[in-house]
């Protein structure tokens, strides 16, 4: 390969120039393709723990998101077979937590329903787990939904990285892992999160919801209504 | 409030100096913590939080992933029953139901005086004199009804751990097979004589002839990964000895702290010499916790010695030492970078590779990162030479392994072989009888059946950590499979989707076999999720989860097909089942408190 010609990679037979440093799920958002994703958000750090932007790499299956790309390197991604995985992932998500869209304030802004819109899931399929997750209603302006955690950790690094703040983290281990705020309480309110965090605005499901503001855009006319995800991963919610 | 933060400090400053307010230290300080104050206080996270410019929602995020941490009362006495299959097998779960009903308390729960709790734990490590317990993190083997209803009084008289008897403290070696290591007359001081008069880079050439692999099971060449590490930029480097020996069924790694720790030290401090490391971390497994003064004594000695510290034997460019951090109850720190997370006083989750550790380990430095006995074996080469080890073993598999034998045997213990030995004589040695099965390398290695007993120990055939668990005729093999998926789901990290949820999903998949409501459907669903947790887990941990099922479908398949009790596809939920609850309550069991159902012979 001649110097000054750019690097490339082929993602479903599609030519896919990339950057030196760039992961391929990066590579490939720049050319416009889509890679089903929760926990990558192009503003951060790749994380690569829901696994859902697996790719088969010159036949090697790994997270998108890390992956950096070798010239040439053959990555498959719509495939039947990948597209089961990542059904069978989300169905996981759903059932570990307690997800009911219907009412639910981020239905048709949310990536996880969009997604599993945009890979045909039609049932959880797996056994509920149904967890006992208490709802954090105490600060004036912000609600916790637990029960809509999928444990992505961008509030974590949104708090984190760019608010300095380490309002949110992860405990427990396992199955039993889930999200704590920084106080003694163990609530919102005695925290020093507010609107104007970052963190308030990076939720990919509906956990993170701020009150009194619920249904001003009204189902139906939300992002992913108008639109599937694989159109616009990540859009500006209206009302938000 | 402020007079309890007070008594908090009290205790806690010290630990805080000890560990000069390193941040990096903090499972180290939780775990010091905890042992003063029987939990961490939420005014000690205050505290901690404030000294160690720490926030502390991270604090409670790292003190809540590992199993040995409370953060809310959970007794003055904290019974852990070591829960491996091998445990279980020598009848742990009567001898749990017996102290529980002797002392009123519920599994998992604190006792409501807040005096005790009783609850299950991962492999302690203990599986040739088991069952095995903990309390208060300290190891107590060869569990009886005698031994037990003894325990009990001693805890209703409130007797301290400390002046219990010292019988029950006793920890036997076993060691039933001698080889080049377990054999050796070591000499402190004299591997690194022999690596000083031959040279550093000779000595690395040696460890790369003798074509030593590590013997954490992965078989990685011990001399590129020193000869990476040397070569690597960075401006510490590190040498980490992993002695978070969590795979259930191993057990050699306690048994060669106990004898050779000065050895497995050694080793330490060649790699340190060749690689240009000034410090060095031994991580070892909480459940090891009654080792640790006595490594530390040898580590003292070595320091007096000048084996260890500034200037060692007298070469002022030579500064190497170790310290020992303790781990707290999590199989997924046995993961090297995992390991590496946790020594940095983190959650341990594994990293992102790559990089790996030998370019971006602690602290993102160059570090080694071996098992205790790869250490030991790079000593026998530094005295004898790499071509001599290589003679020994086989072409791909040099030196001997030593075998952690457990299970169905008379003989159980440590048994060291050179490598290609086959599992038959192995099972001859040992005084096994009858057997039905062999798991080698613990859960997440293979289970074998009487027609593979042939098969030879060694990185082309079966590569192992050390565990070699025996099953006779009588051990239903389904359960013992049932068991390891049970320990995978307590000790997936969590932080990637298809390990978190799909070791769940497994263990439900496994209990509703066992109780009776399987079908052909839940066969085929399980190994949708192996292919699933093989191909997008984000370690091995989650790769190998499902191995234990898949290996006893394989070859015990009648231990499966007796449990299918449908042939089409029922659910789990029983709603006579749900019941049970509610029979509890009212004390009923009559036939009026059961839902009419037919009881199909299982």
């Amino acid at each position: 390969m001649s110097q000054n010609k750019q690097a490339s990679f082929t993602l479903d037979g599609k030519t896919i120039p990339y950057a030196e440093g760039q992961t391929i799920i990066q590579a490939a958002m720049a050319a416009g393709e889509y890679i089903p994703h929760l926990c990558f958000n192009p503003e951060f750090k790749p994380h690569g723990s829901c696994k859902l932007c697996t790719v088969k790499a010159n036949g090697r299956q790994t997270a998108s998101c890390t992956q950096q790309p070798q010239p040439g390197m053959v990555v498959e991604s719509d495939t039947t077979e990948i597209n089961d995985e990542r059904r069978a992932l989300l169905q996981m998500l759903f059932v570990e937590g307690n997800h009911f869209c219907p009412s639910c304030e981020k239905s048709g802004n949310c990536q996880l329903q969009a997604t599993a819109y945009e890979l045909n899931m039609m049932s959880p399929h797996f056994d509920q787990f149904f967890p006992d997750r208490p709802v954090d209603a105490s600060h004036p302006e912000y609600l916790l939904d637990f029960n809509r955690c999928i444990l992505c950790s961008l509030c974590v690094r949104a708090s984190r990285d760019v608010d300095g703040k380490n309002v949110f983290a992860l405990s427990g281990r396992g199955i039993k892992s889930h999200l704590i705020v920084n106080a003694k309480s163990g609530r919102l309110a005695d925290t020093d999160f507010t609107g104007y965090d970052k963190a308030a605005h990076v939720c990919p499901v509906g956990v993170i919801l701020k009150k009194r503001v619920g249904f001003t855009v009204p189902i139906g006319s939300r992002s992913f209504d108008e639109k599937p995800i694989s159109a616009t991963p990540h859009p500006t919610v209206k009302g938000a | 409030m402020v007079s309890q933060i007070n008594t908090h400090a009290e205790y806690l400053d010290p630990i805080l100096i000890h560990h000069r307010h390193n941040a990096c230290d903090l499972l180290q300080i939780l775990i010091a913590a905890q042992d003063h104050y029987g939990y961490i206080h939420s005014d000690a996270i205050d505290h901690l939080s404030e000294q160690l410019q720490l926030p502390r929602s991270k604090i409670e995020g790292v003190a809540g992933f590992y199993s040995f941490l409370y953060l809310q009362p959970n007794g003055e006495y904290r019974v852990l029953f070591s829960d491996n299959i091998t445990d279980r097998m020598l009848g742990n779960t009567d001898l749990m139901e017996s102290m529980c009903g002797q002392l009123w308390v519920e599994p998992g729960k604190l006792s409501e005086d807040g005096l005790l709790s009783i609850n299950t734990t991962s492999c302690t490590g203990m599986c040739d004199q088991g069952p095995a317990m903990l309390v208060n993190n300290i190891a107590i083997n060869r569990l009886t009804h005698e031994r037990v209803n003894a325990i009990c009084e001693l805890i209703r008289e409130r007797v301290p751990v400390s002046a219990w008897p010292a019988m029950f403290f006793a920890i036997e070696d076993n060691i039933q097979r001698r080889d080049i290591l377990l054999s050796s007359d070591f000499q402190s001081g004299s591997a690194l004589a022999a690596l000083l008069q031959r040279g550093t880079v000779e000595t690395l050439q040696e460890v790369k002839i003798s074509k030593l692999r590590g013997r954490g099971g992965a078989g990685f060449s011990t001399g590129s990964k020193w000869e990476f590490c040397r070569a690597a930029m960075g401006e510490q480097h590190y040498v980490v000895c992993n002695a978070d020996e969590g795979e259930p069924g191993t057990f050699k790694d306690r048994v060669l702290l106990n004898n050779f720790a000065d050895m497995v030290f050694e080793g330490m401090t060649l790699c340190a010499r060749i690689i240009g490391a000034e410090k060095g971390f031994l991580y070892l497994r909480g459940e090891y916790r009654y080792l640790l003064e006595h490594l530390q004594a040898v580590l003292q000695h070595r320091r007096q010695q000048n084996l260890l510290g500034n200037g060692i034997l007298g070469l002022s460019d030579f500064n190497f030492d170790i310290e020992i951090h303790l781990g707290a109850g999590a199989y997924i720190c046995g993961e090297e970078s995992a390991l590496i997370e946790s020594l940095e006083g983190k959650r341990g989750t594994p990293r992102n590779r790559p990089p790996f550790p030998v370019t971006h380990g602690y602290l993102n430095m160059p570090t080694v990162v071996n098992n205790v006995e790869t250490f030991a074996a790079t000593c026998l080469i530094s005295l004898q030479g790499g071509a001599w080890y290589a003679g020994i073993g086989t072409d791909t598999s040099s030196g001997t392994k030593i075998l952690s034998v457990s299970g169905d045997c008379e003989r159980p213990g440590l048994y060291e072989y050179p490598f290609g030995v086959t599992v038959a004589q192995v099972l001859s040695d040992c005084g096994a009888a009858d057997t039905q099965a062999v798991q080698i390398s613990g859960p997440s290695g293979v289970c074998i059946a009487p027609d593979e007993f042939n098969r030879r120990i060694a990185f082309d055939d079966i590569p192992t950590a050390g565990a070699f668990m025996v099953f006779n005729q009588s051990r239903d093999m389904f359960e013992v499979a049932r068991n390891f998926v049970h320990f995978f789901k307590h000790e997936s990290c969590g932080f990637c989707t298809p390990c978190r949820v799909g070791t769940s999903l497994l263990s439900n998949m496994m209990d509703k076999l066992a109780h009776g409501h399987g079908s052909p459907y839940d066969f085929a669903e399980i190994e949708k999720l192996n292919v699933l947790l093989q191909s997008t887990s984000h370690c091995g941990l989650g790769h190998s989860a499902c191995n234990p099922v898949l290996d006893t479908i394989a070859r015990f398949r009648p231990a499966y097909e007796m449990r299918l009790a449908h042939k089409n596809f029922v659910p789990a939920f029983d709603l006579d089942h749900a019941l049970s609850q509610a029979r509890q309550m009212t004390g009923r069991d009559d036939t009026g408190a059961h839902l009419e159902r037919s009881h199909e012979s299982k």
